[in-house]
């Protein structure tokens, strides 16, 4: 376990923009204690601090997680986020969709967002950018990357895709292994 | 494309299938025939003459009881078959006396009857006239009916006596017959399949047997044999191995032992526990109504609900309520250990084996995510549950690990304020959970069990602490009901380090065993608590609360200690 460099702590934050906009701030400057992000195993994991001066004492090699897994960087070198991190991406989002209840189980099973089960969306969305999916009870879903601008769904097709997929809830049985 | 077709132009037709409405019924007879006078029919007057016939047999039945009753307390000796041993003359009044009390009761009868039979009645009344021409005032159909009622209680008293002492008396005399030890042998190794509904029966009689040995036994054959028979019969029809129902039988006995493999039969009803940290359990409770399923709350804890009934259409373990953590499927009696732990916010807690974490998480929630909690489990596929499990759910202060539990005070000695031990065990409270509990059990299962247990138990006593006059706290719990592998573990641990049984705060629950065997616990054993299945419908548990007192090692260096001084 280690912290970020400086081209990690870029990489990772940049990708949390695209979701929760300026937010990020807010995200690691909190009243409630200190928060950090820390490398272990290349997953990137967010933790307070107390916490992860305790598991700094434990075993490495028998250290799974610690505290919330926002995603892993690739060999590649991407950053990819994981399903994990919806907790702390919700409340800050910028762009919200939320589906049709009839079609919530089709993008809890790994489909995109299509037009016909779209039920709302958040004003000014810009194409191509991260939003967060929820149902129509409000209960957070997923994310993902818009595919139309708030404009352009009005005139699209119900087969449009309105979101690509890019993480859902469905992942904890669907993936259970694969999760971090 | 048929959204382009234009829906305006089309009219409707006529007022609508809705609009249509039912009309009157139309009878082919005519309806005032059935509550009118109605003409009787040749069937309902042989109906009415055989009412009569059966009541005037039945006074006269009992007014032949009422005779023998009288004689009984007349002669101080009489056989029980009396009726056949009465003399002609006897008979002869005994008739007499039948027919004088008959017609006032039958008045009565009519009277209690009322006006509802009597269109009915009004053949019979025909038929036996004589019977209904005095009329009696108000007063006396009253105490006619007080005496009448008073009469037919005390006549149900002694009869219900009577039959009992007949019950004694034919078990003493006869007794249940259970054939001998070599025939159930010959039965159980011959090369027919023994027969599962005469096993069921003779398994209820051996235990009526055994539960007054003295008086119902048969002569001549000892206890150990009616033993036998029965934990052969047992373990053939419910299908356990001898050396696991030898052990359920000699702590249960075998009244409460059918109970308890009976209950091992059914499965227990699904539950689950709301996450505090995403929902509250009322909000909860609605939305999984308003999918079709029923459920109900636990009045003893404030998370829990049971699942009555779901529709085919919804799986508990995946609706997007489930997904978005508002729930966890968690047995009902997983929540006890966490309810005796009783964290407190801003801890550091460790739950040993934590896999797949249910009650990791409801220590968490209890905490509301401050403080910290670290889970444990050696087993790194299960571990992959926890960490499914802690970020659907939303817990964010745990670190979780895959360490053998007994390094921990290697790792971290005196680290803890509580400590949660829930041991990996044999499996015997959770035998509807897992049937192959019933056969794959041995004596060297259960001692590699409870080995590991003890020294799990003495590591989790070693990494919690005791300073500034706050005390840690161990609970250690199993799903398993063998005595092995709970009471003698806690006394284990009890005489190996200084720590103290302690009540675990549960209102429900067995205390557990302070002599069991010819064995005999700590005195404070039975502040643990054993839940059994078949009391209240939840697997098997059993927990155990333990303070650390002062951290020397065991309470004898402690007296040697104050003897120095």
């Amino acid at each position: 376990m280690r912290p970020l460099t400086n081209e990690e702590t870029k990489l990772v934050l940049t990708k949390l923009k695209k979701y929760i906009g300026q937010n990020v701030r807010t995200l690691l400057e909190r009243s409630d204690g200190l928060y950090c992000l820390r490398l272990h195993n290349n997953r990137v994991y967010y933790v307070k601090e107390e916490i992860m001066k305790f598991a700094v004492s434990l075993p490495r090699e028998n250290l799974v997680s610690l505290g919330v897994c926002f995603g892993k960087i690739t060999k590649g070198g991407k950053f990819m986020l994981r399903i994990t991190a919806l907790d702390f991406l919700h409340p800050y989002c910028q762009n919200k969709i939320w589906v049709k209840s009839s079609s919530e189980d089709s993008f809890l099973y790994g489909n995109h967002v299509y037009k016909s089960g779209l039920s709302r969306i958040s004003d000014n969305t810009a194409k191509y950018t991260g939003a967060i999916i929820f149902s129509s009870k409000d209960i957070p879903l997923g994310f993902g990357v818009t595919g139309k601008s708030t404009p352009e769904c009005r005139l699209a097709d119900p087969m449009n895709i309105i979101c690509f997929n890019q993480a859902d809830v469905g992942e904890y049985i669907r993936n259970e292994e694969g999760l971090i | 494309m048929g959204r382009k077709a234009n829906f305006e132009e089309k009219q409707k037709k006529g007022p609508g299938k809705k609009a249509k409405k039912q009309q009157a019924p139309v009878y082919s007879f005519d309806v005032r025939e059935f509550d009118g006078n109605r003409k009787l029919t040749s069937r309902d007057k042989a109906r009415a003459k055989k009412r009569a016939l059966k009541a005037a047999a039945q006074q006269e039945r009992k007014a032949k009881r009422q005779k023998t009753a009288q004689q009984k307390s007349n002669e101080d000796e009489l056989d029980s078959t009396g009726e056949e041993q009465f003399s002609p003359e006897e008979m002869a009044e005994l008739q007499e006396s039948a027919a004088a009390q008959g017609p006032p009761q039958e008045k009565t009868k009519k009277t209690l009857f009322g006006e509802e039979d009597s269109d009915e009645d009004k053949e019979e009344e025909e038929e036996d006239d004589d019977d209904s021409e005095g009329e009696d005032s108000a007063d006396d159909i009253e105490t006619d009916l007080e005496k009448m009622s008073k009469k037919l209680e005390k006549e149900n008293q002694r009869r219900l006596a009577e039959g009992e002492a007949y019950m004694e008396e034919a078990t003493s005399k006869v007794g249940v017959q259970i054939p001998s030890l070599e025939e159930v042998k010959k039965e159980m190794t011959g090369e027919t399949e023994p027969d599962l509904p005469t096993i069921n029966s003779r398994i209820k009689d051996t235990a009526f047997i055994l539960a007054d040995f003295k008086k119902r036994h048969e002569e001549g054959r000892n206890r150990a044999e009616y033993m036998e028979i029965f934990l052969m019969d047992l373990s053939t029809y419910y299908s356990y191995n001898t050396f696991l129902m030898e052990k359920l039988l000699h702590m249960f006995g075998p009244t409460e032992l059918i109970e308890f493999l009976e209950a091992n039969e059914l499965p227990r009803p699904v539950t689950i526990r709301t996450n505090t940290l995403r929902s509250r359990r009322k909000v909860l409770a609605t939305s999984l109504i308003d999918r079709g399923v029923d459920v109900d709350i636990i009045p003893w804890s404030r998370v829990g609900l049971v699942v009555m009934r779901t529709p085919g259409n919804v799986t508990l373990g995946a609706t997007p309520e489930y997904l978005a953590g508002h729930y966890i499927l968690q047995g009902a009696s997983s929540f006890l250990p966490v309810m005796a732990l009783s964290p407190k916010e801003g801890e550091k807690i460790l739950d040993m084996c934590a896999a797949p974490g249910g009650k990791a998480t409801h220590i968490a929630a209890i905490m509301r995510n401050t403080g910290m909690l670290v889970a444990n489990d050696v087993n790194k596929d299960r571990v992959k549950a926890v960490v499914g499990n802690f970020h659907r759910l939303g817990i964010t202060n745990s670190v979780i690990t895959t360490n053998d539990g007994r390094c921990f005070p290697k790792i971290m000695p005196r680290g803890f304020d509580r400590v949660l031990l829930d041991a990996p065990c044999s499996g015997t409270g959770v035998i509807s959970k897992d049937e192959r509990v019933k056969i794959s059990k041995d004596p060297k299962d259960i001692n590699r069990c409870s080995h590991l247990q003890r020294e799990l138990l003495l590591a989790a006593i070693d990494s919690v602490h005791k300073f500034d006059g706050i005390n840690g706290y161990v609970v250690y719990s199993t799903c398993s009901v063998l005595v092995e592998e709970n009471e003698e573990v806690v006394e284990y641990a009890l005489k190996k380090r200084n720590v103290q049984l302690v009540s675990t705060g549960l209102d429900i629950g067995k205390p557990g065993f302070v002599n069991y065997r010819g064995k005999r616990f700590n005195s404070t054993m039975n502040l643990c608590k054993r839940i059994y299945p078949h009391s209240y419908n939840m697997d098997g548990f059993f927990i155990a609360k333990l303070k650390k007192m002062d951290d020397i090692e065991a309470p004898s260096q402690t007296q040697a200690v104050v003897k120095g001084k």
